[in-house]
């Protein structure tokens, strides 16, 4: 280590030299600690205010808490954020990993066919929504079309409908980032050592066996990243509801992003909107720490 | 509250040293961006060049100014507060009593805006007896829009009564036309139940329930009954509503798929669009059992204090929304009505002219009421509230019943 | 991996080409939705037919988009937009991707007590929902005096874009054999000198990862963008924005989506030009770890 290779040497020089790594650090970590510990603290404290236009100061306890708890809403907006996370995160996975798979097969043109499945995610909601919106649209977009080319009975109204608009916002998020997914399971696949994979096929081994025992259990990290991303993008979702359904039809697809940005913004409700970005941050710490953790320690 | 102090005394620290306006400029935050919106500030804009004031163009479209609010929040707390931002109703008021905005009772005393705006604006435009905003239209809510065409067709007659209305949506539903062109958003929903409220229960109903936030009566048998009259709106509504932009419901009226449509008067904006002539092409006429009242929004510039009152620019600017001429020529192009009572108005359209003679009228006779719809009820958390329950009951999560319990609930929780 | 050894691969092949073409268009159609409609002028799409191709085609609604549309008071178009939004990300990208180096460089090789730690603290800041940081965030800009300001807005995709570079980098670095900074130590190199000369000529694939990633998060941020600007910096989202959202009048839709994909236009060229180092970069960083 460093201090071995600058330890024998003295005088301020030197000292300097030594504290340098640490002084390259320094402004990361005062940025980290003020514009993200300092925030998610002052979050926190103004969970417990009577906050409404603007942050206030005046102590309410629980309050704000109770009434989160009271609004039909919020509980609309969590359990459409564990379907719509749960699906999104799955179906990426699996759309990721098959497209992966399908692409390692000595391709021709791969990388054209990879930068369409990547593009996606160089768009946001703001770009495409209007796209998306007339797609999903039974009147102009899908459902129409099939129509128009005879298939009478076809229907495909999901947006229109409260019990299945959430599903809309899946394919949606999916189509952004599946492909992301892909190329990280692309990398993991490219990566695993090609020596092994020939001896198993010598061995007799299917093609189908080969991938479940030997390829899918090497690819775990490539899942742990997809997984860390996909959970951060399904908790933040946010341009991706109000570009496609603005959380209609009613509330249906409300999610937690949505209700906190509503009401901290457009209803003057700072508090409670501060009380449900306190449970969002908890959520995602429960998720994360524990990854961070194992990930990380491993690594010693 | 103290923060808007430390708040300002930052805004007077930094306007020495980094972005300050410039001195003779004003910064203006809104969110009218359409062709025509744009083309009536440009009076303001070309109004105040003529006096080598510049215009500082900060627009940020989107949710109904929801968007713009976000940003304004953004820019006070940072110090840098823009010089005028357009507000609506209880924006302003909840503005106030946070001691952002600038006193404009010196202009207001010399230019008389005490008698020549109405007092149901005032209550918006004045906070503790100073005046905070210049108020630059007044749109009222009340209104259904007709197909000409389809009505004559269908041998149907402006509806008078609540049963005249089903009974003229029957008709158009029997012809296999959409009775009624909606759009399935909150606010949306929201519009229509406004004036179903105003015409089950009448305009003192309307006051205790949305203004007065009284629980009886918002839990009381006459609000089940409006709730009621909603579900059976529901019923001529087409079933792609949902989500649909207001304006693509205007254009089902304009070419005949659909009989009604609900909507403020800015939908009048479309049909001249698309080159239809009032009393002609399409009719405007209040909602029936509304005729007398007229609910109302109005947008209004508020002048965010700049460290020591108001500036000189800030009153020009004010002076200017309220000139005769600007009022006319804006509201001829927005479809609103002018904010002040004592104009001509021979140079609106049909529609625009009896809009402010009911204005006129309603704010005589006391029947001009702030539109729950739009802000001017009562303040943005517990507008919100009410919308989801409405929109809840609209699509059908609800019955009646369980609505008005989660209407006085919602109420109670924001209050 | 060679799976194309057996008899029948033929088939197999086609398969497998038509699986991957219908993806393709699966992926493509959003895209062809706005390409399309773009072409065309108002009154074929409001004539219906979402899909189909444009009878007349037209360029106008680009011509428009760009430079005569309706944007705010002015018709100015998106073009002044446009150079503000690149005024703003250049330098946000180039220095979180910088400073994300640097932090990967003494994250991996000049490991103290508390590293990993600290690593863990500054990747969580990556999960912080903006909305949550909007208020504070416009308050400290007031104090340091970077409120509405270019240089504010790049200070904000700096603070929450080092979490990602720092993990790219480090991921990478980490990969790096530390036998060579030990050697370059002994011969006297310091510090930069190490970094300068060593790791950062082979830091080109993650380079590209993080240069990508940053680009497209910050060229396609619209909520920071739209709070912490100014009348004079505003980015292309909030105009575009402004331009697809405009609450009346007639919408023109064609011109909604020329400029669109006139807001898409760089991130999109960046996937297309560095995508094929975007796999190669995170196979070398971020997967393995």
């Amino acid at each position: 280590m460093s201090e071995t290779a600058t330890a024998r040497r003295s005088g301020s020089v030197d000292r300097f030299r030594d504290a340098l790594p640490k002084l390259v650090l320094s402004p990361t970590i005062a940025i980290v600690a003020i514009f993200v510990y300092g925030f998610i603290f002052f979050t926190l404290y103004l969970s417990f205010t009577d906050s409404r236009i603007l942050p206030s100061f005046g102590w309410v306890g629980w309050q704000n808490y109770t009434n989160l708890f009271r609004i039909r809403a919020w509980d609309t907006a969590v359990t459409n954020l564990i379907i719509f996370g749960g699906l999104y995160i799955t179906i990426c996975c699996l759309l990721g990993l098959l497209l992966a798979i399908l692409l390692d097969q000595k391709i021709r043109a791969e990388g054209f066919i990879r930068t369409i499945y990547l593009y996606p995610m160089a768009l946001s909601f703001i770009v495409t929504g209007v796209a998306w919106k007339w797609f999903l649209d039974p009147g102009i977009g899908l459902e129409a079309v099939v129509q128009g080319w005879g298939f009478e009975s076809f229907t495909f109204n999901w947006i229109k409908d409260g019990d299945m608009a959430i599903y809309t916002i899946v394919i949606a998020a999916v189509w952004q980032t599946s492909g992301f997914v892909m190329a990280m399971f692309l990398a993991g696949l490219r990566g695993i050592d090609g020596e092994m994979l020939k001896a198993a096929q010598i061995d007799g081994a299917s093609t189908f066996a080969l991938y479940r025992r030997i390829v899918i259990p090497q690819l775990r990290p490539a899942f742990m990243s997809a997984f860390v991303v996909l959970a951060h993008m399904a908790i933040k979702s946010y341009d991706l509801v109000i570009a496609l359904t603005n959380g209609g039809p009613g509330t249906a697809t409300e999610v937690p992003a949505t209700f906190m940005y509503s009401y901290t913004f457009t209803r003057n409700q700072m508090g409670i909107g501060a009380a449900s970005a306190v449970i969002m941050m908890m959520t995602i710490a429960a998720i994360i720490v524990p990854y961070l953790w194992s990930e990380l320690r491993e690594k010693k | 509250m103290t923060i808007m102090k430390t708040l300002k005394l930052t805004a007077c620290a930094i306007s020495l040293t980094a972005t300050a306006v410039a001195a003779e400029d004003v910064e203006v935050l809104h969110w009218w961006t359409s062709g025509g919106e744009a083309a009536a500030l440009n009076v303001l804009k070309d109004d105040l060049a003529g006096n080598d004031i510049g215009w500082q163009d900060m627009p940020v479209a989107g949710g109904g100014g929801g968007s713009a609010m976000t940003v304004l929040r953004a820019r006070v707390t940072s110090g840098n507060a823009p010089t005028a931002v357009q507000m609506l109703g209880f924006d302003i008021t909840d503005w106030a009593k946070e001691g952002a905005l600038a006193d404009l009772n010196a202009l207001a005393g010399e230019q008389n805006w005490d008698d020549v705006i109405p007092a149901a604006l005032q209550t918006f435009a004045k906070h503790d007896g100073k005046w905070v905003s210049a108020p630059v239209n007044v749109h009222s809510t009340n209104w259904v829009w007709a197909n000409k065409a389809l009505m004559d067709e269908l041998g149907i007659e402006q509806p008078q009564t609540w049963e005249d209305m089903i009974a003229a949506m029957d008709k158009a539903k029997e012809a296999g036309k959409v009775a009624l062109a909606h759009g399935g958003q909150a606010w949306q929903d929201a519009t229509i139940f406004d004036a179903v409220a105003m015409a089950t229960g009448g305009p003192e109903f309307y006051k205790a329930a949305f203004v007065d936030l009284d629980e009886e009566v918002l839990g009381s048998d006459t609000m089940k009954e409006a709730f009621d009259r909603m579900a059976t709106l529901r019923g001529y509504v087409d079933d792609n509503f949902s989500g649909r932009d207001w304006n693509l419901a205007t254009a089902m009226v304009i070419n005949g798929d659909a009989l009604f449509q609900l909507m403020g008067d800015w939908a009048k904006g479309e049909f001249l669009n698309a080159d239809k002539v009032p009393g002609e092409d399409f009719a405007c006429f209040r909602f029936p059992g509304t005729q007398e009242q007229v609910t109302f929004n109005s947008d209004q510039f508020a002048m965010f204090s700049q460290g020591e009152g108001v500036s000189d620019e800030q009153a020009y600017l004010a002076e200017a929304i309220l000139s005769p001429t600007f009022q006319i020529a804006f509201n001829k192009v927005k479809g609103s009505v002018p904010a002040r009572t004592d104009l001509d108005a021979s140079e609106l359209d049909a529609c625009g002219q009896q809009g402010y003679e009911d204005f006129k009228a309603a704010s005589a006779s006391g029947n001009l009421y702030g539109s729950m719809a739009h802000g001017h009820a009562n303040p943005a958390a517990i507008k919100n509230a009410m919308y989801d329950v409405i929109t809840a009951h609209f699509n059908g999560e609800y019955d009646s019943a369980t609505a008005v319990e989660e209407l006085v609930t919602a109420v109670q929780i924001n209050k | 991996m060679t799976t194309a050894t057996k008899s029948g691969v033929n088939m197999g092949r086609m398969v497998l080409y038509a699986a991957l073409v219908l993806f393709c268009i699966y992926y493509l159609l959003p895209l062809y939705v706005m390409v399309v409609n773009s072409l065309k002028p108002l009154s074929e799409i409001t004539a219906g037919g979402m899909m189909s191709l444009p009878g007349d085609w037209t360029l106008a609604p680009w011509a428009t988009a760009w430079s005569t549309a309706q944007i705010g008071v002015d018709a100015t178009g998106l073009k002044p937009y446009f150079v503000n939004s690149l005024v703003m990300v250049v330098p946000a990208v180039a220095l979180s991707t910088i400073l994300g180096a640097l932090n990967g460089y003494v994250l991996t090789k000049w490991e103290f007590k508390g590293a990993t730690l600290i690593f863990g603290l500054i990747l969580f800041g990556c999960f912080i929902p903006f909305q949550m940081v909007l208020i504070p965030m416009a308050r400290m800009l007031g104090l340091v005096g970077l409120a509405g300001s270019v240089w504010g807005l790049v200070f904000v995709h700096l603070v929450y874009g080092i979490g990602f570079s720092t993990l790219y980098f480090r991921n990478y670095y980490a990969a790096f054999p530390t036998e060579l900074v030990r050697a370059a130590q002994i011969d006297g190199a310091g510090f930069f000198t190490i970094f300068w000369r060593i790791l950062l000529p082979s830091s080109g694939p993650i380079a590209v990862v993080c240069i990508i990633w940053q680009f497209t998060n910050i060229w396609n941020d619209f909520l920071f963008g739209a709070s912490f600007s100014d009348f004079d910096s505003q980015p292309m989202t909030v105009a575009l924005n402004n331009l697809v959202q405009s609450s009346t009048g007639v919408k023109e839709y064609n011109v909604h989506f020329a400029g669109a994909i006139m807001a898409a236009l760089p991130t999109l060229l960046v996937y297309i030009v560095a995508g094929r180092y975007f796999v190669r970069g995170l196979m070398a960083g971020s997967v393995k770890g």
